[in-house]
């Protein structure tokens, strides 16, 4: 056993030796791609999927370089290092997308090989971030925090990107292939919408097992996962998931890209067909070779550390005297704090939607800044949301205050996790080749018209998602308003959907009418609003008051000018 | 197109044949699962070894009930970026047994030999214009695994295992 120095850090998977030689191996193994591609050994066409498993992607106008966070969980020390990298090889800034991950938009070939350097003096790296393998896995932005937790997601999330990286089975796959892991009943990882989604569970002898979705997915064909497997036993977690990605690997269509994802084969070969394909993988994979002994999940969860949590009580006086003083603290509270599962600490969003920001930027200065307060008031560790946000997610609360200020002063305090303005977007045709209108432009002028936090605060929870083209890269199918960008005529419209929800009750949203204008979208939400707003009965979310009324009054007053 | 096998170019004693040419009574032959099923009672009572070889869509099922007739199943790559076979190699050895050679054909890069290898190929052909020693670097690259494959006995005892040591 490798010595590992014991973590400081709440949550945050320890390297040691061979952990840390892995990511060293594979930073060279890619230099000498980048090389032999320079030398013409390696044809472009086989170069691209070795550069996109490295996360180098080609975008419209430079590279752009997606560094995994796996599960969404980094160090103090690791989002320094981020921006340092921002400020050296970017344009100083970083962009942290709906996968958890972070992305540089501005990146040189030729500087690659020095940055995935830098990365791994942090024991960061950018493998799989791109590419048709299982990619970076993603999960609850509060996992290890929530109130609500039944399992610590992030031991088997760690699992997940062991057991995924460099499987020499699965690394050729049909197309890229996503997990998202959950260890509550609540659903923010939006489990059902990707290609593999897995609730930890417990059962009545307090066993762990999994619940298995498959075939979730958005992009041209949405489709909601399926139920495959209601109870996995620990043991067999990686078994189950090698049968699934076996099935996949060899019946998945691979004559068409847009047919090419397991929700199709799903879907072609019916839910009950490829749960007995799977089953039948799985009784034959089962066995000492794939079993997940204890012993190894209990060494893992060692390697998370953890830190000490005092003994304390929710709701201290200095708290509510400080929510008492100042109205503001208060909302910034109650929208963007949740509790925590130690009593006495809470888990705090930090924004990166400022009314008519661009959604998940952040400079290098405010990740530097956020750093030194994930330092001071959680325990050196921080989350990326797959929201987009980041999240202290173990503040004392009796430090909410202090913590709320520095975020105010520097314009990172804005309260609205969950809200209208909390707009998820895909980097749109400002970057991406693939976009047919731009997302971010649109996001800034909606979130600027709703800009007033008592407004927000007052319509709920309402959660609005812009994707540029139809790969759905800003999950636009399950907002509850979605907007997806359409090229008409060399024109950029939008279609606007209603109804979509990304949780446990997972409902792909209804196209309410015409694809309309950017201008016009803007006054179109705001319409949408209006009449939630004068329709809704007391408690009732937007969501809920849509499914009661029906989207009759909503299209008669968007389309009324029409 | 060069033979590679434990990291080195090696003669290759198998002759690839088409279909419609005359079968070599002589000497170790492959010949394409479709012929093998069109005229499998014309290679009664051979006695050279004989290879088969199948596309990327046949299945390691397919072939399953035939496999001790086989000393040599070579895997074809249409494009290096179709990974079925990897699964294919792994079946046939896990799931069937298989000890035979097994061969990647078609396109594949050296980039993917640890895979080939992990996953239960025995030996690849190189397309002509990568070099040797890419090949022989490839095999040491990495050296750090975290599943487990065919070249590694030993049970799932912890995720991360070193390669070769």
């Amino acid at each position: 056993m490798n010595h590992i120095a014991p973590g400081r850090n709440a949550g945050v998977y320890s390297y040691d030796d061979i952990d840390r030689r892995f990511v060293a191996e594979r930073v060279e193994q890619f230099r000498a791609q980048v090389e032999r591609r320079l030398s013409g050994e390696l044809t472009e066409e086989e170069f691209k999927p070795l550069r996109l498993m490295n996360g180098l992607y080609l975008q419209l106008h430079a590279y752009m370089l997606r560094v995994a966070v796996p599960y969404g969980v980094l160090t103090s020390h690791q989002l320094r290092k981020l921006a340092g990298i921002g400020r050296k090889y970017d344009k100083g800034y970083g962009h942290f997308t709906t996968r958890q991950n972070l992305q540089f938009n501005w990146i040189k070939l030729e500087d690659t090989p020095a940055i995935l350097n830098e990365l791994a003096e942090v024991d960061m790296h950018a493998l799989q971030t791109s590419g048709n393998c299982v990619r970076n896995v993603t999960t609850d932005q509060f996992v290890g925090a929530a109130r609500d937790e039944v399992v610590d997601g992030r031991v088997y999330a760690e699992i997940l990107r062991q057991w995924t990286t460099l499987h020499p089975e699965f690394t050729y796959l049909p197309r890229k292939f996503k997990i998202a892991i959950m260890g509550s009943d609540a659903d923010r990882a939006a489990i059902r919408v990707h290609d593999v989604g897995v609730f930890a569970k417990r059962n009545e002898r307090g066993e762990v097992g999994f619940t298995f979705y498959v075939g979730g997915g958005l992009g041209r064909s949405p489709f909601v996962g399926k139920l495959i497997r209601d109870w996995v036993p620990e043991e067999d977690f990686v078994a189950y998931l090698e049968a699934i990605l076996r099935v996949y690997n060899q019946y998945g269509r691979r004559d068409n890209i847009y047919k090419a994802r397991i929700k199709i084969l799903v879907h072609e070969l019916g839910q009950e067909k490829f749960t007995q394909e799977v089953e039948e993988e799985f009784a034959r994979l089962r066995g000492p070779k794939y079993r997940l002994a204890p012993e190894i999940v209990d060494e893992i969860r060692r390697r998370f550390g953890g830190p000490a949590f005092e003994t304390l009580t929710d709701e201290p006086e200095s708290l509510q005297a400080a929510k008492a003083a100042n109205p503001d603290f208060a909302r910034w509270v109650a929208v963007n704090v949740v509790a925590h599962k130690v009593p006495g600490y809470a888990a705090a969003t930090i924004s990166l939607k400022p009314a008519g920001g661009i959604p998940g930027d952040a400079t290098s200065e405010q990740m530097e800044l956020v750093a030194d307060l994930a330092d001071a008031h959680s325990f050196g560790e921080l989350r990326v949301s797959h929201a987009q946000n980041l999240v202290l997610a173990h503040v004392r609360q009796d430090a909410l205050f202090t913590l709320w200020t520095a975020l105010e002063a520097n314009g990172l305090g804005t309260p609205n996790a969950g809200l209208i303005g909390d707009i998820i977007a895909c980097p749109g045709l400002d970057y991406c080749a693939l976009a047919n209108a731009r997302s971010i432009p649109l996001a800034q002028a909606i979130s600027a018209r709703f800009a007033d936090p008592a407004r927000q605060q007052t319509i709920g929870e309402l959660g609005i998602k812009i994707s540029g083209c139809i790969n759905a890269c800003g999950h636009h199918h399950v907002g509850a308003i979605g907007i997806l960008g359409v090229d008409k005529k060399g024109e950029e419209f939008y279609q606007i959907t209603v109804g979509g929800d990304p949780t446990l009750t997972t409902a792909i949203g209804d196209i309410l009418g015409p694809a309309v204008t950017a201008d016009e979208t803007v006054d179109a939400i705001e319409a949408i609003v209006e009449v939630y707003l004068s329709n809704r009965h007391d408690g009732e979310r937007f969501l809920d008051t849509l499914k009661r009324v029906g989207h009759g009054p909503f299209k008669e007053r968007v389309y009324a000018a029409h | 197109m060069p033979l590679i096998k434990d990291g080195r170019i090696v003669e290759d004693a198998w002759v690839a044949v088409a279909d419609g040419e005359p079968v070599p009574a002589d000497r170790p032959a492959i010949v394409t699962f479709e012929r093998w099923q069109a005229e499998r009672a014309s290679f009664d009572g051979r006695n050279a070894a004989l290879g088969l070889r199948v596309k990327s869509g046949t299945l390691a099922p397919a072939i399953a009930a035939d496999l001790d007739r086989f000393a040599l199943v070579a895997i074809e790559f249409p494009k290096f970026r179709d990974g079925r076979g990897f699964s294919t190699a792994r079946e046939l050895r896990e799931r069937y047994g298989y000890e035979g050679e097994i061969r990647a054909v078609g396109h594949v890069i050296p980039d993917q030999y640890q895979f080939l290898v992990r996953t239960g190929f025995t030996s690849a052909e190189a397309p002509e214009h990568t070099k040797p020693e890419s090949w022989a670097h490839a095999l040491t690259e990495i050296t750090v695994a975290f599943q487990p494959s065919l070249d590694d006995p030993q049970p799932l005892s912890l995720l991360r295992r070193r390669l070769g040591s």
